[in-house]
């Protein structure tokens, strides 16, 4: 991997209660470029996906052993203040969901709970914001209309708006594209491709060929485990493990 | 199932299956293979139809009949000298001023105690407790004072205030105890509106780094308040029209001034006002008194409801803008 890696994970384990859904997990996730987590249902990728932010401690019963060190911090460290953390650590869902607020107001909710007031400059960050997220165009003129009139893939890109305002590092998308057409799919996919320029992006997905089409690092899982992860035109083109290849090739999962 | 409703035809007969010869293929010419089903399930769509628009026009009319019934004799009659004239004991043509006052007054008391008591209790239930059993059993509390019959409040409130704080039936009584009262129910209303808040909202507020508190007020709260003002509005019309609570905790007369503000004064209100004068009172035009204070009495029930819902309406109309 040339590009240095911003997240290290080291053999990680956690356990919902006394399920153990991620097992001796250890991953590097490079900065500024897309990697993929790919695998059949339940093998742990949002599992994982939510440690990086930290949302699995909300999830009664979750236990987290090892360690995850995002620009050399220990994020579970006891002086990680969460919701720094997940500031810098955006998320975006299967499910758009944006809040039953305005266009305006859902975007320029992060900002606003982190401190900022003045009108100009929350209306710079929702401009820039929108903008990023490949939607301004389409809802300059009715910013304050209710998000919930919007389509689903225009809701999608405005939670990516959303997550985007509040300035983060790292973006990550749990099968963000799964709820949309093909045609909001590609554009979300060339968004992430945009975005990769400024922001760490993980995104987990069950469609391979976004896996192939759009992420530099592909990391497939099986049973909580890493299976292997590398270069994703080498995890296609000749996976090291004959699990890898059976699951590509279509053989499980 | 039962074989007769399965003679709707399915779009594409099912190869082999007996029902299938019933139906045509969709591709069969010269019949439209979309017309109007005709089974048993069709009849029965059709006439619970009738039933429901036919049940929900005769409660309608039903309502409205009320309404007519009520508001017919007083509701003409009405003059601003009753609504701010002193009652009167013998002679005709006494108003209903001081009690009316007085039911604002105490109603105003008890939500402004009991709103914020049962809206903490209400988001601790739905956001803090531990799922234990201790906690559940002070659910099953709530939800038992909830339908407890008034007269237990006013009864309570009597030993509380006349028996132990020695007050004699008072204002303060009439609000405190009122507001027991309202607060088993704006606890359950609370709780149960901050439940049916989709998760994943509070996953997106807590995703972009709010804490749990900034999540209630500006993401659970606000998706909330509709189901919470609808609970406000039934609590504030029932503590409105409440007397038993009052009866025994305020009293059955007032201090005789209109504005009296001093929460030691006895709190007759117009609820109360209007069984005294259909069961107690001396006076000749009782019964007008008391068609007249039923006519107020629920245009102001009704406006409760107007005043806690505009703001609703107009937010919902700006958003749609
Ligand atoms: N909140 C939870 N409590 C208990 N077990 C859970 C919880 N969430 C997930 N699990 C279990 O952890 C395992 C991994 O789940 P996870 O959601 O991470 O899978 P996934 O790879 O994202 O699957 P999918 O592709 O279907 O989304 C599953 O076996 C699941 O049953
Ligand atoms: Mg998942």
């Amino acid at each position: 991997m040339q590009a240095t890696a911003l997240i290290e994970i080291n053999k990680l384990n956690l356990f919902y209660g006394a399920f153990q859904a991620l097992k001796h997990v250890s991953l590097e996730i490079p900065q500024r470029a897309i990697t993929a987590f790919i695998g059949p249902s339940g093998c742990g990728k949002s599992t994982l996906l939510r440690t990086l932010n930290r949302m699995n401690d909300m999830i009664p019963g979750a236990r987290v052993e090892g360690s995850i060190e995002i620009g050399g911090t220990d994020i579970y460290a006891g002086d990680v203040h969460v919701e720094t953390l997940r500031k810098k650590v955006g998320m975006v869902f299967q499910q758009p969901n944006p809040f039953p607020k305005s266009i305006y107001d859902n975007v320029a909710y992060g900002p606003r709970l982190h401190g900022i007031t003045k009108k100009r400059e929350l209306d710079e960050i929702v401009e820039n914001s929108l903008r990023s997220a490949a939607l301004w165009n389409e809802v300059k003129d009715h910013l304050k209309r209710s998000a919930l009139s919007l389509s689903g893939g225009q809701q999608q890109r405005l939670c990516i708006a959303r997550a985007l305002a509040v300035g983060p590092d790292v973006l990550l998308m749990d099968e963000a594209t799964s709820a949309l057409d093909p045609i909001s799919t590609i554009k979300i996919e060339e968004l992430a491709q945009e975005l990769k320029d400024r922001y760490t992006i993980v995104m987990v997905t069950h469609n391979m060929h976004q896996a192939a089409r759009v992420s530099h690092q592909t990391v497939f899982f099986l049973n909580g485990e890493v299976v292997e992860y590398s270069a994703t035109e080498k995890l296609f083109s000749d996976p090291s493990d004959q699990r890898t290849e059976d699951y590509i090739s279509g053989r499980f999962g | 199932m039962s074989d007769s409703s399965d003679k709707g035809s399915p779009l594409t007969p099912a190869p082999g299956s007996g029902s299938g010869a019933r139906s045509s293929p969709v591709t069969a010419r010269g019949r439209n293979a979309f017309a109007r089903t005709t089974g048993a399930a069709a009849r029965n769509d059709r006439l619970f139809n009738v039933f429901v628009w036919a049940v929900g026009i005769i409660v309608i009319l039903f309502i409205l009949g009320l309404l007519f019934m009520l508001l017919r004799k007083g509701l003409p009659q009405l003059s601003w000298d009753f609504l701010v004239g002193l009652p009167s004991e013998i002679e005709e043509g006494g108003g209903i001023g001081p009690a009316l006052f007085n039911s604002f007054y105490i109603l105003f008391l008890s939500l402004a105690i009991s709103i914020p008591l049962g809206m903490a209790a209400g988001i601790y239930l739905a956001e803090f407790a531990p799922d234990n059993r201790f906690i559940g059993f002070i659910r099953i509390c709530v939800e038992g004072l909830s339908s407890v019959p008034s007269i237990i409040f006013g009864l309570f409130g009597i030993s509380l205030f006349v028996d132990i704080f020695h007050l004699d039936l008072t204002i303060l009584g009439g609000a405190v105890s009122l507001a027991f009262l309202n607060l088993p129910m704006l606890t359950r209303v609370t709780e149960e509106s901050l439940r049916s808040v989709p998760t994943e909202l509070k996953s997106a507020s807590f995703a972009l780094g709010s804490t749990h508190l900034q999540t209630i007020r500006t993401v659970l709260i606000p998706v909330a308040m509709n189901g919470i003002v609808t609970g406000i509005c039934l609590t504030a019309g029932r503590a409105f029209g409440e007397s038993a609570v009052i009866i025994l905790t305020a009293g059955v007369t007032t201090s005789g001034e209109l504005w009296d503000f001093n929460l030691l004064s006895p709190g007759e209100t117009l609820a109360v006002h209007l069984w005294y004068v259909q069961s107690e009172a001396i006076v000749p035009d009782a019964g007008d008194i008391a068609q007249k204070a039923t006519a107020v009495l629920i245009m102001i029930v009704l406006a409760i409801n107007l005043v806690f819902r505009l703001p609703l309406w107009m937010k919902a109309r700006k958003l749609k803008g």
